[in-house]
C-alpha cells in the first residue's frame, strides 16, 4: 500500500524554487534546491536566521543542512497550516538566493596527513576521480573549501565544493570506523569527522583538530561559512602539532 | 545530612539522562536524553516533581546504590529486579530509600531500558544546558563504580508508596509512521513489503539506533549513493547500503545521506526502544493527521499520569524488619512508603 500523504509542496520542487515538506510529525523543511549550489547554500544559512529572529511560538530549535532549513516544533502547541504559512510569507519577503554569507567568517589552514595509515581509502578515491595518487593530493590540499553546513555529529563540517572529478559515491559498504579528525570525501564535498564512526565516506587524510570541546567558551570550533584550506604535513609533524594541543596545528584568520 | 547516591556497582549502560538538550542541532549535536522520554514522565508523576529532573537510565542492568540522606526513589521503563536490603520492591512505583540502606537492580525482565528516579532529580552541573549523558558525542559518559551522585531538594519528602498502572512495551509490537522527506525514493512495492514484514530487533543496538533483523531480501529505494545529506531526527527509518533498516533514536547523527523510507511517531519510539533483542516489530504507515491526533492523546496521558496514581498494595508478612524501617525513617509504617510488593 502507498502511504498516504498529507504533504503539500508550496512550491513544485524546480531548480531552485524553495518548497516546503514535512519532516516527520512535529518538522518543517524548507529546501532551496534538490542539488548543492552555493546561492541555495547562503539561502538556508540566511532564513534560518530569519526564522530564529521571527520567535514563532511553539518552535522548539532549527538548524540547517546543505541546502535546507528545518524546523521542530511542538505539533500538540502549534500546527502545520500556521507554521507552513509563516513560512511562505517568510519565502516571499525577500530573494534568499542572493543573500550574503553569514558574518565573521575565518580562513582555517588544518595539517593534514594525507594517504598511507593516515588516509587508507585515498588511492581508491584517487582512482574513483581519475586521479594518480600524488595528483589527487596536490589537488585537495589545494582546494580551498567552504563549511556549507555543521552536521551528521557535534562540530563536524560539510565542506565544499570541489572540482567536478571529486563527484564520486559513497561506498557501498561502510567502512567500520574511522578515527576523530578523518578528512573523508564523497560528492565534490569533504567531511572532517569530529568523532569516531562508522562511514560510507572515503577516508584520505587525518587531522589532528578536535572540533568539539564541550567544556570550552567555544564547543564548537568550525561555523557554516568559514574557509578550510588542508596543507599537506609529514606524518612526524602533525604527531608534534597534535602534543602541542586540541587545536592540531590548525590557525586562522578573519575574513574581511 | 547531604543528599547524596552513591554508586557501588553500575551495570555497562548505566547513565544521567533527562529530558535532553535541545538547540544544538544545528551544532550537529542531537537532543539525546532519556531514550524512553514516557518512563520519564513515569518517575516524575511518581514523585510528584518536574519532568524536567534527571534520572539514571540502565541499559539492561542496573547496579547497586546507596543512599546518604533518606531519600525517595521511583522505579520505571523496563521492569527488572530490585531489592532494598534483600526486599524486593515493586517496579512503576515510588519507594523510600533510608540513609544507609542499599539498592540493588538486577537485569531487565523485560524490555531494555529501566529508569531510577530520586526525589528532587539527580544534580550536579549542566553542561550545554542539560546533565544528559550523550555516549554518541563523548559528550558525558556511563556511570562508573565509586560515583557520588548529588540529589536536589526533594519537593515532597515523605511521599512514597504510590504506583502507577504502566503502559506495556516491552516487547515490540506495531508501530506507526509517517511517510517523511524520501519515502518517495521508495518504490510502492519496497513500502508494502515494508509494511508487510515481521523484523525482529536485532541484539546490536544503542541509544544511536537499533537495526533491524528480517529472513527477506534487503530494502532498496532509488536514491542511489550519491543523494545529499539532508536533516536527520529521532525515530527515522535509515536504509543503509546492504537494505538493512535502522530505526534511529536520541543520540542519532543529526544529518545523514542513506534514505529513510519513513519515520516512528514520537509517541511510538518507546516500544521501539523498550523491545528486547528478538522481539518481534511490524511498522504500519498512517497520515499526518492520524500522527498528529496519537501525539495529541499521547500528551494527554503524560498530563494525566499524576491521576492514575494508586497506593501500593502491600502484605506486612512480606515486609521485611518492619521496626527497623521505622526507626530509621523516624515515621510510622501506617503513612510511609517502605518497600512494599504490589
Amino acid at each position: 500500500m502507498t502511504p498516504e500523504t498529507d504533504d503539500i509542496s508550496t512550491a513544485a520542487a524546480g531548480a531552485d524554487r524553495p518548497t516546503i515538506r514535512t519532516v516527520g510529525v512535529d518538522g518543517l523543511l524548507v529546501s532551496f534546491g534538490a542539488r548543492l549550489s552555493e546561492p541555495a547554500n547562503r539561502a538556508a544559512l540566511a532564513f534560518r536566521d530569519a526564522v530564529e529572529a521571527a520567535g514563532w511560538d511553539g518552535v522548539a530549535e532549527s538548524s540547517t543542512s546543505l541546502v535546507s532549513t528545518y524546523l521542530r516544533f511542538d505539533p500538540v502547541h502549534a500546527d502545520h497550516e500556521t507554521l507552513r504559512a509563516a513560512l511562505a510569507d517568510l519565502l516571499a519577503a525577500r530573494d534568499w538566493y542572493a543573500a550574503p554569507l553569514p558574518e565573521g567568517r575565518r580562513f582555517w589552514r588544518i595539517p593534514t596527513v594525507y594517504g598511507g595509515d593516515h588516509g587508507p581509502l585515498l588511492d581508491e578515491a584517487a582512482a574513483a576521480a581519475g586521479l594518480a595518487p600524488e595528483a589527487a593530493i596536490e589537488s585537495l590540499s589545494t582546494s580551498r573549501v567552504r563549511v556549507q553546513t555543521i552536521g551528521f555529529a557535534p562540530g563536524q563540517p560539510y565542506l565544499g565544493e570541489l572540482d567536478q572529478a571529486w563527484d564520486i559515491p559513497r561506498q557501498k559498504s561502510l567502512t567500520a570506523r574511522v578515527p576523530e579528525g578523518a578528512l573523508t570525501v564523497a560528492i565534490r564535498q569533504m567531511v572532517l569527522f569530529s568523532v569516531s564512526t562508522p562511514t560510507g565516506w572515503r577516508h584520505v587524510g587525518q587531522t589532528a583538530l578536535r572540533l568539539f570541546r564541550p567544556d570550552a567558551d567555544t564547543p564548537f570550533v568550525l561555523r557554516p561559512g568559514d574557509e578550510v584550506l588542508f596543507d599537506a604535513v609529514t606524518p612526524e609533524e602533525l604527531d608534534n602539532m597534535r602534543q602541542a594541543g586540541p587545536d592540531g596545528g590548525a590557525t586562522f584568520e578573519t575574513i574581511r | 545530612m547531604t543528599r547524596r547516591l552513591t554508586v557501588h556497582r553500575a551495570g555497562p549502560g548505566v547513565s544521567i539522562q533527562d529530558r535532553g538538550r535541545p538547540g544544538y542541532l544545528g551544532f550537529g549535536l542531537s537532543r539525546g536524553g532519556a531514550a524512553d522520554l514516557l518512563a520519564l514522565a513515569e518517575g516524575a508523576a511518581l514523585l510528584g516533581q518536574d519532568s524536567d529532573c534527571a534520572a539514571l537510565e540502565m541499559a539492561g542492568t542496573g547496579g547497586e546504590f546507596e543512599a546518604h540522606a533518606d531519600l525517595r526513589i521511583a522505579l520505571t521503563g523496563a521492569p527488572m529486579r530490585a531489592t532494598i536490603d534483600g526486599t524486593r520492591l515493586a517496579w512503576n512505583a515510588s519507594h523510600a530509600l533510608p540513609a544507609g540502606a542499599r539498592l540493588s537492580i538486577g537485569g531487565a525482565e523485560a524490555g531494555t531500558y529501566g529508569y531510577l528516579h530520586v526525589g528532587g532529580g539527580v544534580a550536579g552541573p549542566e553542561r550545554l544546558g542539560s546533565r544528559s549523558a550523550h555516549l554518541a558525542s563523548g559528550l558525558g559518559g556511563p556511570l562508573a563504580a565509586g560515583a557520588t551522585l548529588a540529589i536536589g531538594p526533594d519537593p515532597h519528602p515523605g511521599e512514597t508508596g504510590q504506583c502507577l498502572p504502566g503502559i506495556p512495551r516491552f516487547d515490540g509490537g506495531t508501530i506507526r509512521v509517517v511517510p517523511s522527506l524520501q519515502t518517495g525514493f521508495f518504490a510502492d512495492s519496497e513500502i508494502a513489503r515494508f509494511e508487510s514484514t515481521g523484523f525482529r530487533r536485532d541484539a546490536r543496538g544503542s541509544r544511536m539506533g537499533v537495526p533491524l533483523a528480517f529472513d527477506t531480501d534487503g530494502f532498496h529505494s532509488d536514491a542511489g549513493l550519491s543523494v545529499l545529506s539532508e536533516i536527520v531526527i529521532p525515530g527515522d527509518i535509515q536504509i543503509t547500503g546492504d537494505g538493512t533498516p535502522f530505526v534511529l533514536l536520541c543520540e542519532c547523527q543529526t544529518t545523514g545521506g542513506y534514505p529513510r523510507i519513513g519515520s516512528v511517531l514520537p509517541c511510538d519510539l518507546p516500544w521501539v526502544v523498550q523491545a528486547p533483542p528478538g522481539a518481534g516489530l511490524r511498522f504500519r504507515f498512517v497520515t499526518l493527521h492520524a500522527a498528529l491526533a496519537a501525539e495529541r492523546s499521547a500528551q494527554v496521558h503524560r498530563d494525566g499520569l499524576r491521576g492514575t496514581l494508586r497506593p501500593l498494595v502491600r502484605d506486612p508478612a512480606e515486609i521485611r524488619d518492619l521496626l527497623a524501617y521505622q526507626l530509621v525513617g523516624g515515621v510510622t509504617a501506617g503513612d510511609d512508603g517502605d518497600p512494599g510488593v504490589a
